[in-house]
């Protein structure tokens, strides 16, 4: 997958507009608890979730702070461990990988976009979306050829040797998107992407994203508390504690 | 490359704080190359010493003598090749503060038995040829100006009197580790002034030096000398050249074992200081290895690359410590030239500080790589924003 290149990849996604988007779930959580512990006592935070998300869907996390939404997104991108249940992920049931595997899967399927976009500081854009590249085998050509395409894609390809300090928040988090897709993931997961932003740049993010879903037929999984945000996925669900809600599809603005 | 080059940024990104440690760490190393060129200093005369030679002396103690006839009884024992002899002078020149160690010896067997010392023919023959002669390594001769030819004058404190000696000959050494400030006269020319001033000192012999025909055979042959003067009125002790030299040192090894000590403490200050530098960072950048995991990095990149960064650190400053330690060593040498003739920078002592900084930078980094290495993703990234 690593192997392919972001170009051919919008076709791919082109082509699979084409067919009916009723098809297995790219995500699925069958009965997924998740509790902390705090001070001795256990606090339950996901209450048996089920939860099945198409391929290419865009689909939104909703709901207040402590709702559990961000441990959610955590489970489906493996940063963290359910307590009981199954998590199954372009087919693969994460719950049954040693951390080891886990993080080459994760390598592999998963782009992380963040509110904080959490950038190298030390690593020019180019490099840091380089980054995950350097751990599939390619040749360094090959990862030049990469995340130059990819920061194309963010219209980012002049800025490529900028470091992190030296670009606005719209600019990193488009940095940040390119290394999420620069490995051609199965999944791209957001949480709060336009958290921190302003509402031009978190307009022009929203955008990309729905580019992204759109011509590329990207999954993307967003956890946000911004109404606006939201209006971009086609599905959304809400959270309250640690409890999922029903369906809430829409047409996306 | 990619990950050296992150090594080398997270190295530089609190400059002030990576270049105080750097410093630390340089400050360290010098400290602890000179401290171990210092000890070796103290033994710089036992490395120096051949196997196939051997002292012998008076078995209670070295301040008394023994008589020049044993020269001829021990000459006939079974093994030995040369015999030599000499006494400590122990004269000053001008001032007590000019010390230098000054000896009256047998010239002729002398030279043959320390080849170590180098003298032209020349120099060795206008030596031998004037009773009152007398040589100086290269740094003695050196450090007073005296040039061939040159009378001196030493001040007696065990021989009293003014002694006057001609300059004849500069000697060098034959490799690094010879000791080229020592001052050489004939013997005979102190043992003839003492028959004339002080009789009942004539004819005594410090110690001697023994030449023997095969180094395996120095226990048989020590045994052999001191069986010959046993239950005599002067008791001899015959033990290696290396033996005598150590026997010297141990009078003061409770300095060298402080030394010593001191040496190791260095080092471990320096790895609180540069494990509190690894443990700053490590704090500072638990969100970065949280990102770096959830890219599909693992736990041995994280730790490589924060051992690396200690590595890079201390080796830097492991560099600087070593190359300041050759200019320092040498103002320390002149300045110690008095008592300690070889000061000098060994290889060994360079392997000696890469693996103390090696050291170092492992365990400086192994709290904050155990701790990075199994540092959950979620943890990590709720500690950024």
């Amino acid at each position: 997958m690593g192997k392919l290149i972001i170009g051919d990849c919008l076709v791919i996604g082109i082509w699979l507009l084409e067919f009916d988007n009723d098809m297995a779930p790219i995500v699925e959580l069958i009965e997924v608890n998740k509790s902390y512990q705090k001070g001795g006592q256990i606090i339950p935070v996901l209450v048996n979730i089920n939860l099945e998300i198409p391929e290419g869907e865009f689909f939104a996390l909703m709901g207040p702070s402590g709702s559990g939404k961000s441990t959610l997104l955590n489970l489906i991108a493996a940063l963290d461990h359910a307590d009981s249940g199954t998590i199954r992920v372009g087919g693969v049931d994460i719950t049954t990988l040693s951390e080891s595997e886990l993080a080459e899967w994760r390598a592999g399927s998963v782009g992380f976009i963040f509110q904080f976009y959490n950038l190298i500081p030390v690593l020019t854009a180019f490099e840091n979306v380089e980054l995950p590249l350097l751990l599939t085998g390619l040749s360094r050509r090959e990862r030049r050829d990469h995340a130059e395409m990819a920061l194309r894609i963010v219209n980012l390809e002049e800025r490529m040797d900028h470091y992190p300090a030296q670009l606005s928040g719209g600019e990193q988090q488009r940095v940040a998107i390119a290394r999420a897709i620069v490995t051609d993931p199965v999944i791209l997961v957001a949480d709060e992407p336009t958290g921190d932003l302003d509402k031009v740049a978190a307009r022009e993010i929203l955008e990309l994203m729905d580019r992204l879903n759109r011509e590329s037929h990207k999954t993307i999984i967003m956890v946000t508390h911004d109404p606006r945000a939201a209006e971009k996925a086609r599905v959304i669900r809400r959270l309250e504690k640690g409890f999922l809600n029903d369906v809430h599809s829409q047409d996306p603005h | 490359m990619f990950i050296l080059k992150i090594l080398i940024r997270n190295g530089f990104r609190h400059k002030l704080r990576t270049l105080l440690t750097i410093l630390g760490i340089t400050v360290a190393i010098l400290a602890f190359g000179l401290l171990r060129t210092f000890i070796n200093a103290w033994y710089s005369g036992v490395e120096a010493s051949s196997a196939s030679r051997l002292v012998t002396r008076n078995s209670i103690s070295l301040i008394f003598t023994l008589p020049f006839s044993y020269k001829e009884k021990i000459r006939q024992i079974d093994g030995v090749r040369i015999v030599s002899w000499g006494n400590w002078f122990g004269g000053i020149y001008i001032d007590e503060k000019n010390f230098f160690a000054n000896f009256a010896v047998d010239a002729n067997s002398y030279l043959e038995l320390y080849p170590e010392y180098i003298l032209s023919r020349e120099e060795t023959r206008a030596f031998l040829r004037d009773r009152k002669a007398f040589v100086a390594g290269r740094k003695l001769a050196k450090r007073f100006g005296w040039k061939t030819g040159d009378t001196v004058t030493l001040r007696g404190t065990i021989f009293p009197g003014n002694w006057e000696f001609v300059m004849r000959g500069i000697y060098r050494g034959r490799d690094e580790t010879i000791d080229e400030t020592q001052f050489f006269f004939h013997w005979d020319y102190l043992n003839e002034s003492l028959k004339k001033t002080a009789p009942s000192r004539a004819d005594q012999v410090g110690w001697y030096m023994i030449g023997i025909t095969r180094p395996d055979r120095a226990t048989e042959v020590a045994l052999a000398i001191d069986q010959t003067f046993k239950n005599s009125f002067a008791e001899t002790l015959t033990e290696t050249e290396k033996a005598f030299q150590l026997s010297f040192i141990s009078m003061s090894e409770t300095i060298i074992k402080a030394i010593e000590l001191v040496s190791f403490v260095v080092i471990i200050i320096i790895i609180a200081v540069v494990a509190n530098t690894m443990s700053m960072t490590y704090r500072e950048r638990i969100g970065e290895y949280a990102i770096f995991k959830t890219l599909g990095y693992r736990g041995w990149h994280i730790a490589g690359m924060i051992l690396g960064e200690s590595m890079f650190i201390t080796m830097i400053g492991c560099l600087s410590g070593m190359i300041l330690t050759f200019p320092v060593a040498k103002i320390a040498a002149g300045i110690l030239s008095n008592y300690f003739p070889i000061f000098k920078v060994e290889k060994e002592i360079l392997y000696m500080d890469i693996a103390a900084s090696l050291v170092v930078s492992i365990l400086a980094a192994i709290v904050p790589t155990l701790r990075a290495r199994n540092i959950r993703i979620a943890d990590g990234l709720r500690r950024i924003g």
